[in-house]
């Protein structure tokens, strides 16, 4: 309103503002970062970590790509198991581990987007949640190698020397990682790949019509999105010491979707903010031993979907670029 | 005579029973521009979408520079330097038109998902001569959204001519522009045509008879008559096709 009466005045310091407040946002997620071990307990924040990282991973797609993929715990939970058998087998330095688990979910990527992006909406997303229940299955039976449903046990983290025994120190060995696996996606979405997505989201045929082959678009986003989601499940792993068959189980896929939904599509903020709502209020929830947190989480949600159409931080957002 | 840029051989496209092109012969010159008149639901969109691969053929083939591309996939005839504009302005509503030109001159660019999108500004100059080609250089940080009508029409142009197209196809360009946009399309296309072959759906005849070579005239599904322009013009068939339109429009 006051920049319409005083434009010379109001524009260039809304614009200035506007300036200031990404790094500034930027600032303040990483100091948020870099204390939150010191705040709450420290198997929460390194939770925080890994699940940030999962829903920037589905964001990626159904924010940027508009594919919705409702299997997304392939590619989290083969590379927690991934990653833990290199540790278990090979006693790779913990970062190794997760590199390695996140390129087994992205190489299993491959085929499965190769099949589903020739698909478009739910159907996009039956064909992912058919291959996430396949690789879930395949994991149940495959007993000697994941120890079904007793899952994996005691995954070792080591880094040469350190001693990463204590979740406090294994917490600060892991933020590079995600800060890592967060500047990838940042850099994917504000690259001219990231315009051609939102193109093709936006547009399909025009995109083809200028040249673009969708597809391969398509899966070259889906890839990346599952290696990202790689790097949380393998840190996953090893911050639990422990692989469970939960990790692939649908219900994960739906949650990091419920994540991104919270927090609003298409914004990585959103995905940040949305993963460590869910992530804190489960805990509570687990804290004080209420009977079903699914059922409050999934009320929670509807109610935020219902009253917030951009979600928690994209109805935020827009509050303050409104004034 | 002149070697063939665009050659359909009894191209035929059925929905569901329904034949919507029907053995359609066409052969464009290279280097004319070819006219493709006809009542509404004459195949004319249609025979387009076939063309560019947004549909695939009942039967028939389509030959581009003597090169068979039936059942290529649209973005690879794009790359083989076809490219079209649609009837319904299709456009990617957020961005700019600078940014939409960019965009369709980006290419190869657009895999590198490790640099920054600053790297697509690369094409700022040759995107603005483009806009300014159309009339558009004005407009160059407004989204398409925010265009009028014509405006957007010109944008679809300026996409078009982007991919420095052999062929180049135009689906109704000047439908409901004003007459002074008619008038820069049509100017605009006269130059462009040098060095390219260009096809266009047009139901303004003046238009027609400005700009086109030959003209081919469809009538539900099937070529009806095919001439100069002139020829065309005053065949009793195509008056009596457009007439019944009129008709039935009534
Ligand atoms: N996707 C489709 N499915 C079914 N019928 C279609 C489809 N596209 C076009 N048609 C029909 O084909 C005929 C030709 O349409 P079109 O090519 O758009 O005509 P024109 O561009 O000459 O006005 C029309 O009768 C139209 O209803
Ligand atoms: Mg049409």
């Amino acid at each position: 309103m006051t920049t319409d009466v005083l434009p010379e005045v109001g524009r260039p310091a809304r614009a200035r503002a506007k300036r200031f407040a990404r790094p500034a946002l930027l600032a303040a997620g990483l100091i948020v970062a870099v204390w939150l071990p010191n705040g709450i307990y420290t198997g929460l924040a390194v939770d925080l970590l890994c699940w940030a990282l999962f829903a920037v991973s589905v964001d990626l797609l159904l924010g940027y790509a508009g594919l919705l993929s409702f299997g997304h715990a392939a590619y989290w939970g083969s590379s927690a198991y991934a990653t833990g058998l290199l540790a278990v087998h090979l006693g790779l330095p913990f970062p190794l581990a997760v590199l390695g688990g996140a390129l087994t979910a992205a190489l299993i990527a491959i085929p499965v987007g190769f099949l589903a992006v020739k698909r478009v909406g739910i159907y996009f997303a039956m064909v992912t949640l058919a291959f996430a229940q396949m690789i879930y299955f395949i994991a149940n039976e495959w007993r000697s190698v994941t120890g079904g449903e007793n899952g994996m046990q005691s995954v070792p983290r080591t880094l040469g020397s350190a001693d990463l025994s204590d979740n406090y120190y294994f917490y600060y060995a892991a933020l590079p990682i995600v800060l890592g696996g967060l500047w990838l996606a940042w850099r994917i979405v504000h690259s001219p790949f990231g315009r051609v997505l939102v193109a093709i989201r936006d547009n399909p045929a025009r995109a083809r019509a200028l040249g673009y082959p969708v597809h391969r678009y398509k899966l070259a986003a889906f890839v990346l999105s599952a290696f990202v989601a790689g790097l949380g499940g393998g840190l996953f792993a090893l911050a639990h010491q422990f692989v469970s068959l939960d990790t692939l189980h649908w219900t994960t896929s739906g949650k990091a979707v419920i994540m991104v939904v919270l927090g609003g599509i298409g914004t990585l903020w959103g995905a940040l903010f949305g993963s460590s709502f869910v992530v804190v209020l489960e805990d509570s929830l687990s804290q004080a031993d209420f009977a079903s947190p699914g059922l409050l989480t999934g009320g929670i949600f509807v109610l935020a979907v219902l009253l917030f159409r951009r979600g928690l931080w994209g109805s935020v957002a827009a509050f303050f670029r409104r004034r | 005579m002149a070697h063939s840029a665009l050659t359909a051989r009894a191209l035929t496209r059925d929905f569901r029973g329904f034949r919507a092109v029907d053995a359609v012969d066409l052969e464009v010159a290279d280097g004319s521009v070819h006219a493709l008149v006809g009542p509404n639901g004459a195949g004319k969109t249609t025979l387009f979408n076939l063309l560019t691969g947004f549909l695939t053929p009942t039967a028939g083939r389509i030959e581009v520079g003597g090169r068979d591309i039936t059942g290529l996939a649209p973005e690879k005839i794009a790359r083989l330097g076809v490219a079209r504009s649609f009837q319904i302005t299709s456009l990617f509503g957020q961005l700019t038109c600078r940014e939409h030109v960019e965009l369709a001159l980006a290419g190869d660019l657009g895999w590198k998902f490790w640099r920054s999108d600053k790297l697509l500004h690369r094409h700022r100059d040759q995107a603005m001569s483009l806009l300014d080609q159309v009339g558009l250089a004005e407009h160059a940080e407004s989204t398409a959204d925010s265009l009028a009508y014509g405006r957007k029409r010109a944008l679809e142009l300026a996409l078009a001519l982007a991919l420095d197209p052999k062929v180049l196809l135009l689906d109704e360009p000047t439908a409901g522009m004003g007459v002074e946009d008619v008038d820069r399309t049509v100017d605009l296309i006269g130059r462009v045509r040098d060095g390219r072959t260009v096809v266009m759906v047009e139901h303004n005849m003046s238009v027609v008879g400005a700009l086109a070579d030959q003209v081919t005239v469809l009538q539900a599904g099937k070529v009806l008559v095919e001439g100069a322009y002139a020829q065309v013009r005053d065949d009793e068939r195509v008056i009596s096709a457009y007439l019944g339109e009129a008709h039935v429009a009534d």
